[in-house]
């Protein structure tokens, strides 16, 4: 698979389906893994950097479950290739700097990806459609024990799996949600959901993970515990917040429904009518208005478009992937009205 | 010294920040320096508030120990890595555990591992058996003070101080 191939495929986990699928987008599970006698990244040589890169692949590809997939070696791409991916949630923003001796390698299915040499020497992630946390850990786990039995993991029994970084110590694991909350956002009782999240010690985070602010109505929220209870119980955990906010934002939009639906329908159709006609549009306004487009289709108010389209327009127009699609360096300026004339073809079509 | 936010807890986080050589502290409890972190992650830097954690875990005065111990298998000091909040390879954790112990159970609200472990040869989980019991009973006794029941968890911390207890008479 060469990198152009994702171009033209949706990620497994665009689908838009699995349970809950009105509320959760994807759920997604990472661990991090380093290897015993090898300094993490940060504190490597280059040499240790290329071993532990040539250690990883050559275990990765007697893995059953990553025969079929493709390993990038960052170096080798240029910067709208690296946005590009990352852009797909395939590895994160860190990535992209001082790329030497990182690579990721990624399934053809694209619901798993494994990024070696970020902040530790590896970190899986698997990725499912909908509200599915257990279905991902069997499956990285079933990765994570067939690495185990290639590569000599550093660990300790008192202190679990070592991570370059404190936080992630112990499990190793990072179990994150994508919520869309647009009920919970026009109500304004958000802050107050976000608040008793952070009280929880859970993290609410954007679109892009670390750093990022959450935009168009979409937050991530995962464990910052990682040390201390077991991989199902960090799950279950997550799980038991993710369902009261699920509850939460189902409420709202019937509240809603119940109380204002005419304005509702107004503001859900004219998005979808800008989004058809609009000439130039910026990726927030893009992702605002996507975001209520989205939120008709679930309440069955917009029909005659796929989830899965508009879940694909959410990736699609942003910037690396525009310029992939015109295969041209673009401006910002540029950008805009391609942008619009993409999203008109894929809605007006349909 | 009080929280610079909420003002009633006692301050056990300490950050500095130096912005073109003018140096701003802020002292935070625990709890608001929790719900600060996710802001502080942008603007601090998740190496500088664990470096504040890790400060504090110190015995006084015992600087010099922090810069001359190295970690002989990669070269890192405890003070590099209150510098750059990372640990420099696997066996830092054994050769600072007296340092990260505390600090783990700081960040984790517990300093003992209880998920999978790395497929290891049969000999190797028979021996870890007793330990899951222990950590079996450290488990259910966060679960218990997570549920507010306190008579409960009273009886699994003496359950728990008693095979500790045990446990250090043997190894004596």
């Amino acid at each position: 698979m060469q990198i152009n191939d994702l171009i033209n495929h949706t990620s497994e986990w665009l689908k838009g389906t699995g349970p809950h699928s009105d509320v959760v987008i994807s759920s997604r599970i990472r661990l991090a893994r380093n290897l015993n006698k090898f300094p993490f990244p940060h504190w490597a040589t280059k040499a240790q950097l290329n071993a532990v890169l040539e250690k990883t692949s050559l275990a990765m590809e007697n893995v059953e479950l990553l025969k079929k997939s493709t390993l990038f070696v960052l170096a080798n791409l240029d910067s709208i290739d690296k946005q590009f991916l990352v852009e797909r949630h395939l590895m994160s923003i860190e990535h992209t700097q001082k790329t030497e001796q990182k690579a990721v390698l990624v399934n053809d299915d694209e619901n798993i990806a494994v990024m070696i040499n970020e902040e530790d020497h590896l970190r899986i992630q698997l990725m499912q459609s909908g509200f599915n946390l257990f279905e991902a850990w069997e499956i990285i786990n079933g990765i994570d024990d067939s690495l185990a039995k290639l590569l000599d993991y550093a660990y300790l029994d008192d202190f679990g799996y070592l991570t370059a970084c404190p936080t992630n110590t112990g499990t190793g694991m990072r179990g994150s949600v994508m919520l869309h909350l647009p009920a919970l956002v026009m109500s304004r009782q958000i802050e107050r959901v976000l608040a008793a999240i952070a009280k929880l010690s859970f993290t609410t985070r954007g679109l892009y993970g670390e750093g990022t602010q959450a935009s168009g109505n979409f937050f991530q929220i995962s464990n910052q515990v990682s040390l201390g209870h077991s991989e199902s119980e960090i799950i279950e955990n997550i799980n038991g917040l993710i369902r009261q906010i699920i509850e939460q934002e189902t409420q709202a939009r019937e509240i809603m429904l119940a109380k204002s639906k005419e304005v509702l329908e107004d503001r859900i159709n004219r998005s979808l009518g800008i989004l058809k006609s609009a000439r130039i549009i910026t990726s927030q306004e893009t992702t605002e208005l996507l975001s209520m487009v989205r939120l008709g289709s679930d309440l069955g108010m917009i029909k005659d478009i796929d989830r899965r389209i508009i879940n694909e327009l959410f990736i699609i127009t942003q910037p690396a992937h525009l310029q992939k699609l015109e295969n041209v360096k673009l401006t910002s300026a540029q950008r805009d009205l391609k942008r619009a004339e993409l999203i008109r073809k894929k809605l007006n079509l349909l | 010294m009080l929280c610079d936010v909420c003002g009633k807890n006692p301050a056990t986080v300490h950050l500095t920040e130096i912005i073109d050589e003018q140096m701003n502290e802020l002292h935070l409890c625990e709890s608001c320096a929790r719900h600060k972190s996710a802001a502080m992650e942008q603007q601090f830097g998740l190496s500088d508030l664990l470096a504040g954690m890790a400060d504090f875990e110190k015995p006084s005065s015992k600087e010099e120990e922090l810069v001359t111990t190295k970690c002989p298998s990669c070269g890192l000091t405890y003070a590099d890595f209150k510098k750059i909040g990372r640990l420099g390879c696997g066996e830092c954790y054994n050769v600072f555990r007296k340092y990260l112990a505390p600090l783990l159970k700081r960040i984790h609200g517990s300093n003992q591992h209880i998920g999978k472990n790395p497929v290891k040869p049969k000999v190797a989980v028979k021996l870890s058996k007793k330990k899951t019991d222990l950590s079996e009973l450290k488990n259910q006794l966060q679960k218990a003070i997570a549920a507010e029941a306190f008579e409960e968890a009273a009886r699994l911390r003496d359950q728990i101080k008693a095979i500790e207890a045990k446990k250090e008479n043997n190894a004596d």
